[in-house]
């Protein structure tokens, strides 16, 4: 069994909260007392039937204003799967907690009203999902219940977003369509009876039978997080660098090199948890052994001996900014790497993009939700891939030092 | 690989950064199986070292013993440092009145004695086992957690969280609140608890207890909780789903006595794990308000 993490995205109401609590309903993932608890809740508000909104809005004001803050984090699992839905606002006052939302997943599933159509929000989040290199975006066509289920609404939507896809550059390969309705519960774990003519999957369907591309990318990245030295009698001169392998796998025997020095040894051992093991992958936290005592401390990242990280003080980046203060070229920023930090400035801005055009324009606003590409000069050298050549290490935050919030989302261009 | 894998990897991270973002982090043990399980993975963070940081367990006087034992047992097996804050002392010191009646616990003083040991003990990030799978208010934590100098949780303003960057950066006075097993359910830490043998008290079990019937559910017996004249004190089989005070923790009927027949009870049970918490029961919004004030 495996983890597959998936994130909402769309307008206020398109039915996000909805889709999920029919995901968790239909799968019979909900105790007897939640479901008596929303219930309850549903009566309350005088409702006839059960609101499956009512099972992810957490927060009082949530359920005050009806609508969602915050990611609210929802599990579910089949026999061959687990899946962690991360249930994001649709408000572009709340973009920033969009975004967090779905950096962390690897699936969105982007939910449209069939009677609406394409709005703004839905451009916005399909060019986040491309910001972020998301692997697979899936489009809802929801309320088709509203529509007649008819099957020309959902043909010429999607018409309508190919186009979209084809405008910003998204690859075709990664997106596909589903015609739902969450509140009937139509194409969503049960086929749908109303809509014969739609033959590809439900969305739980489509889910199971996901084939999700691992990290293409196998050069081996490592990012050292912090340095035991454990000073026992057992171990008394041990050191061993923990860290989380990003890409690639590193095994015992292997010539790693620093990149900040590049000075260069062999690995001697590798421990996950207490057991030494003899290889590591992807998405490992490990530790590492080397054969030579040299400098590596936090922050400093370890490849393969034969091949350098390409670094530079100079960085052209995309950047999505969250803060509600405006990037302020005069101001000197954080840049924060896994590990490492360094002093930035924003030197530039070259760019940002217009959702309405979906074109980049010359402007040097940036404010809260702004996606818009930036030239950096850093204090010191930055190792980081290109984003798109190597998602795992190829992103950074940029945080405000007054206030020491996070400001930005950038990945290097 | 393998869900638990994945869901041991993240967490080690996450302690990982911890120790090396922060100066004076601490371990919040409850003594329940979460807080077990975030010892285990803390050993496997930092080993061969030790956990570079202490635990810290808010004793409110009303623990189940067993959980107190097993307590001293794991500092004792691991040498764990621990610090314990006793509630009592926090009332007789403050000179609080305790609530009274049938339904008193020390649930909403807990806050008040951790949020001293945070401030005593200068912490600025403190671990907690909370996982976003247990209730609807905890859905939307995150796994940083900005806390000001009372301690407060601000839901509608969180930090965002990219990918997997962790900023611990704080404020004078502010402390962080930290999450490991956030995304772990409830039967992920039994599986996994199962499949690295890991040692729990023996409440989780079923064995024979003094017990009685109020509002639907089991309540222990025990000198803190006042039953009431007419419901009587009966010896039944039964065993914890979680572990909190014994005046605020309902058992269930079950002749599970080991983890396989748990994990299958759990995953055929009707009840969800805080469905055991009386505390939840207040109100709908009961945890998001202890929470915004401290309580974790
Ligand atoms: N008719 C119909 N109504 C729906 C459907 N899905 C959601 N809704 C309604 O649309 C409204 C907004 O849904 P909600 O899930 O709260 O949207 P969110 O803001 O995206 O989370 C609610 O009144 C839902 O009952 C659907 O498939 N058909």
């Amino acid at each position: 069994m495996s983890i597959i993490r998936i994130s909402t995205a769309g307008s206020v109401d398109d039915g996000k909260s909805t889709l999920i609590g029919r995901l968790l309903f239909d799968t019979k993932s909900l105790p007897q007392d939640k479901i008596d608890a929303i219930q309850l809740s549903s009566e309350k508000k005088g409702l006839k039937e059960l609101d499956l909104a009512l099972i992810t809005d957490g927060l009082t004001a949530e359920r005050e204003q009806g609508i969602t803050i915050d990611v609210a984090h929802i599990f579910f699992s089949t026999a061959s799967r687990k899946y962690i839905i991360a249930d994001t606002p649709g408000h572009v006052e709340y973009t920033r907690n969009m975004v967090t939302g779905a950096s962390n997943s690897q699936v969105s599933m982007i939910l449209i009203d069939a009677r609406k159509g394409i709005l703004e929000q839905t451009r916005r989040h399909l060019f986040i999902a491309k910001f972020l290199e998301m692997e697979q975006v899936l489009f809802v066509i929801n309320k088709m219940d509203l529509m007649d289920y008819n099957q020309q609404t959902f043909e010429s939507l999607k018409d309508e977003l190919l186009d979209v896809c084809v405008a910003i550059d998204f690859p075709l390969d990664r997106v596909s369509f589903v015609p739902i309705s969450a509140k009937v519960g139509d194409n969503v774990v049960e086929k749908s009876k109303h809509m014969d003519w739609y033959s590809g999957p439900t969305i739980l369907g489509y889910l199971e039978q996901l084939n999700l591309r691992a990290n293409l990318n196998d050069d081996f990245r490592f990012n050292v997080q912090y340095v035991v030295r454990p000073q026992s009698a057992d171990f008394s001169d041990f050191r061993g660098y923990a860290g989380k392998v990003k890409s690639g796998t590193i095994k015992v025997g292997d010539e790693i090199q620093v990149n900040s020095s590049g000075q260069k040894s062999r690995v001697l051992r590798i421990f996950k948890g207490n057991s030494p093991i003899l290889e590591a992958g992807p998405e490992a936290s490990v530790l590492i052994e080397l054969e030579k005592a040299i400098d590596i401390s936090r922050g400093d990242t370890l490849t393969q001996s034969h091949e350098d990280v390409v670094h530079d003080k100079n960085l052209i980046a995309q950047l999505c900014w969250l803060d509600k203060r405006p990037l302020n070229i005069a101001k000197k920023y954080l840049l924060r790497h896994a590990g490492f930090q360094t002093i930035v400035a924003i030197n530039e801005v070259v760019k940002t993009l217009d959702f309405d055009t979906l074109n980049f324009m010359v402007s040097k606003l940036v404010e809260q939700n702004t996606i818009c590409e930036v030239e950096i000069k850093a204090a010191a050298p930055i190792y980081l891939d290109n984003f798109k050549r190597n998602k795992k290490n190829g992103y950074f935050i940029l945080v405000d030092r007054d206030t020491n919030a996070t400001v930005a989302v950038g990945v290097k261009q | 690989m393998n869900y638990l894998d994945e869901l041991e990897n993240e967490s080690v991270y996450i302690f990982r950064e911890v120790a090396a973002q922060f100066d004076n982090p601490v371990l919040l043990f409850s003594g329940g199986k979460d807080s077990i399980l975030m010892v285990e993975l803390a050993i496997k963070a930092f080993y061969p070292a030790p956990i570079p940081f202490p635990l810290m367990h808010i004793d409110t006087g009303h623990n189940f013993p067993e959980t107190i034992e097993f307590r001293d047992y794991l500092v004792d097996k691991y040498n764990l440092k621990l610090i314990v804050v006793s509630v009592e002392e926090t009332i007789n010191s403050k000179g609080i009145i305790e609530e009274s009646g049938k339904y008193a616990s020390r649930n909403n003083l807990q806050t008040i004695s951790l949020l001293e040991g945070i401030n005593d003990n200068k912490f600025d990030a403190c671990l907690g086992g909370a996982r976003r799978d247990e209730e609807k208010a905890r859905a939307k934590e995150r796994i940083f957690s900005v806390r000001d100098d009372f301690g407060q949780w601000d839901a509608k303003n969180q930090r965002p969280e990219l990918f997997d960057i962790l900023n611990g950066a704080i404020n004078q006075g502010e402390n962080m609140r930290v999450f490991p097993i956030s995304n772990w359910t409830e039967l992920d830490v039994w599986n996994y608890i199962r499949r690295e043998n890991i040692e729990l008290p023996s409440v989780y079990f079923a064995h024979k207890r003094n017990v009685f019937y109020r509002d639907g559910m089991i309540w222990p017996a025990s000198d803190f909780v006042f039953s009431e004249q007419d419901e009587s004190i009966v010896e039944q089989t039964v065993r914890f789903r979680t572990v909190g005070d014994m005046t605020c923790t309902a058992a269930v009927e079950s002749n599970a006595d080991n983890l396989d027949l748990i994990i299958t009870e759990i995953e055929s049970a009707l009840i969800s794990e805080r469905g055991a918490r009386i505390d939840d029961k207040r109100s709908e919004a009961a945890m998001e308000k202890r929470k915004e004030t401290g309580y974790f």
